[in-house]
């Protein structure tokens, strides 16, 4: 559109004008300049000591805030998927086996008060509350990518401090040699445990090394807040290289085992989900290619003209955690 | 209350106005065109109301391709229900069934080209050689079109009635592999229960048929039989 001059008034184009937001914000502030020179400096510093935790946590959940450093080393700096993608489509079996069944469902589950169990092969084994487990080590914001088997992936802002920190707390032995998570049994606040689709409680594992890593997560919070419980309250694994479903949700018990565990899926489909499970766009035991991805809540018209993307090895955590592998052949060990 | 002699008649009479009315009557087949439309139209606009959640390649393509398997089973349906009921008007709309299972089928193929794929005829290929998921489906839709093609009257009377008869008992293979593709699919979520119904539905028609067969065999051998015994 063209401007228009007519009467000695310019008419602007839309995109001229001022949002209103923007120009009462200014108003605002004005008015605020307008009380005095040192309540304005006051004003001034107020606002801005503000704005910073107020823009990194825009508190889309309403839930309690988890104040945290962020890790700029270890984050993506791709473009974060919308709380709502994170919190309504995700599989959380517990709730149902559809991606929109765990944000309807979840609300049964109380999450508090709320304890974990570490014991095994461990010098001194302990059951935590999960308000220690918060304190245990400083919480920190990682923005990693999220690789779903399914052949969907996302970009999370999650919070929490590498596992590592809570395995030396207890002090391995050295028959540690596997570490297995186990989510929540309660049929009552998790209906989908009454449908024996998998074997319950959820169990999922990884080698010692694999869990000492430090991009391996143990997960508090995801934008700033506690996690709401669809995405595994109060307390899940991330391990940002490795498919999703390796990221027990909701757990009560962590054990430092010698012999490799039997994780839920593995005993579900074994010819389809190994022990390992490491993205690989070039190994699909599963029915469907892994070579690509959809990124959700990317591209116009609702994701829909979004053109797929290549699916990276070990998700773009090659550099970190591909030594891990050497000598191995993935093909085989999926 | 005693059946009195009298009613039998007129229900019979009541039953064939209602089919008048309904299965034969001239608007019957064109709303029922318009139904099966109905899921194609739903997912059209929850594409442009924004509607398709946060997956709508996923919700495109399980949704399409699980029409297509529900137009299977109905177009497998017609024959044991007009068998049955003995409304011979139903005839009329297999046909059609059978070109909206096609159509979905064709619709689930082009999503799944489109949106997984990118028109990238060399991942497809690679995808199917790799996956007997994929190459499953791809069989059940090749073989859909021979019948498709030969699905007008021109072309029955082109290849005689036995003949074609004959081509159209490729649908059975479909319908097998079809459920068999949705099965395969399902198993990566573990969760198989509804292509188990869907199995057990498939079960039903194709036992329903091999029955009848070979009660016919039956009852001809015993014609048969009948001027030996003279």
């Amino acid at each position: 559109m063209n401007k228009r001059q007519e009467q000695g008034f310019e008419h602007p184009v839309p995109s001229d004008i001022t949002p209103r937001g923007a120009y009462r914000d200014r108003r605002r502030f004005l008015a605020t300049v307008g009380v005095g020179a040192a309540a304005t400096v006051a004003a001034v510093a107020a606002q801005r000591a503000h704005a910073v935790p107020a823009a990194d946590a825009s508190h889309p959940g309403n839930l309690p805030l988890l104040p945290a450093i962020k890790n700029v080393a270890l984050s993506t700096k791709e473009a974060l998927t919308p709380y709502k993608d994170v919190t309504s489509y995700n599989n959380f079996y517990e709730f149902g086996t559809s991606k929109s069944d765990p944000a309807r469902n979840a609300g049964s589950l109380r999450t508090q008060p709320w304890t974990v169990v570490v014991e095994g092969e461990v010098g001194k084994p302990r059951t935590f509350d999960i308000d220690d487990l918060r304190k245990l080590a400083p919480m920190q914001e990682r923005i990693y990518r999220h690789r779903c088997v399914e052949g969907w992936s996302m970009v999370i802002p999650w919070l929490g401090y590498s596992l590592s920190n809570l395995i030396k707390a207890v002090q391995p032995t050295g028959n540690a040699k596997y570490v297995e998570y186990i989510t929540l049994l309660n049929h009552a606040e998790m209906p989908g445990q009454n449908d024996p689709i998998l074997q319950w409680p959820y169990l999922e594992g990884l080698r010692m090394d694999e869990a000492m890593h430090p991009l391996t997560l143990l997960t508090f919070g995801l934008y700033g807040e506690v996690l709401p419980n669809q995405d595994g309250a109060p307390m899940r694994m991330v391990i940002p290289w490795k498919y999703g479903f390796k990221g027990g949700k909701s757990i009560v018990r962590i054990r430092l085992v010698e012999k490799q565990p039997i994780t839920s899926w593995m005993r579900a489909v074994p010819q389809w989900y190994g022990f390992y499970s490491n993205v690989n766009p070039n190994v699909s035991p599963q029915n469907w290619s892994q070579a690509n991805e959809r990124r959700i809540g990317q591209g116009g018209f609702g994701g829909l003209f979004a053109p797929r993307i290549p699916t990276q090895m070990f998700n773009g955590y090659g550099e970190q955690v591909a030594s891990l592998y050497k000598g191995m052949n993935l093909t085989q060990d999926f | 209350m005693s059946a009195s002699p009298t009613l039998v008649p007129k229900q019979a009479r009541l039953s064939l106005r209602w089919r008048r009315a309904t299965l034969q009557a001239r608007w019957f087949k064109p709303v029922v065109f318009m139904l099966c439309l109905l899921p194609l139209f739903l997912l059209v606009w929850r594409a442009f109301t924004l509607e398709l959640g946060p997956n709508p390649e996923q919700t495109l393509i399980w949704t399409t391709g699980l029409w297509a398997l529900r137009f299977l089973l109905v177009t497998l349906t017609i024959t044991p229900l007009r068998k049955i009921t003995g409304w011979a008007e139903l005839a009329r709309l297999r046909r059609m069934f059978g070109l909206f299972a096609f159509s979905y089928a064709s619709l689930h193929f082009t999503c799944y080209l489109w949106l997984v794929n990118d028109f990238n005829l060399d991942a497809v290929l690679k995808d199917v050689v790799k996956h007997p998921f994929v190459l499953a489906g791809m069989t059940a839709l090749t073989l859909m079109l021979p019948l498709a093609a030969t699905s007008t009257n021109g072309m029955i009377k082109r290849l005689g009635a036995a003949r074609w008869q004959a081509l159209h008992k490729l649908v059975y293979a479909v319908a097998i592999i079809a459920v068999f593709h949705d099965w395969w699919g399902k198993l990566a979520k573990n969760n198989t229960l509804d292509p188990k119904l869907y199995a057990l539905m498939l079960a039903v028609l194709l036992g329903w048929r091999v029955a009848r067969a070979w009660q016919e065999r039956r009852l001809q051998t015993r014609r048969n039989e009948v001027p030996a015994r003279v």
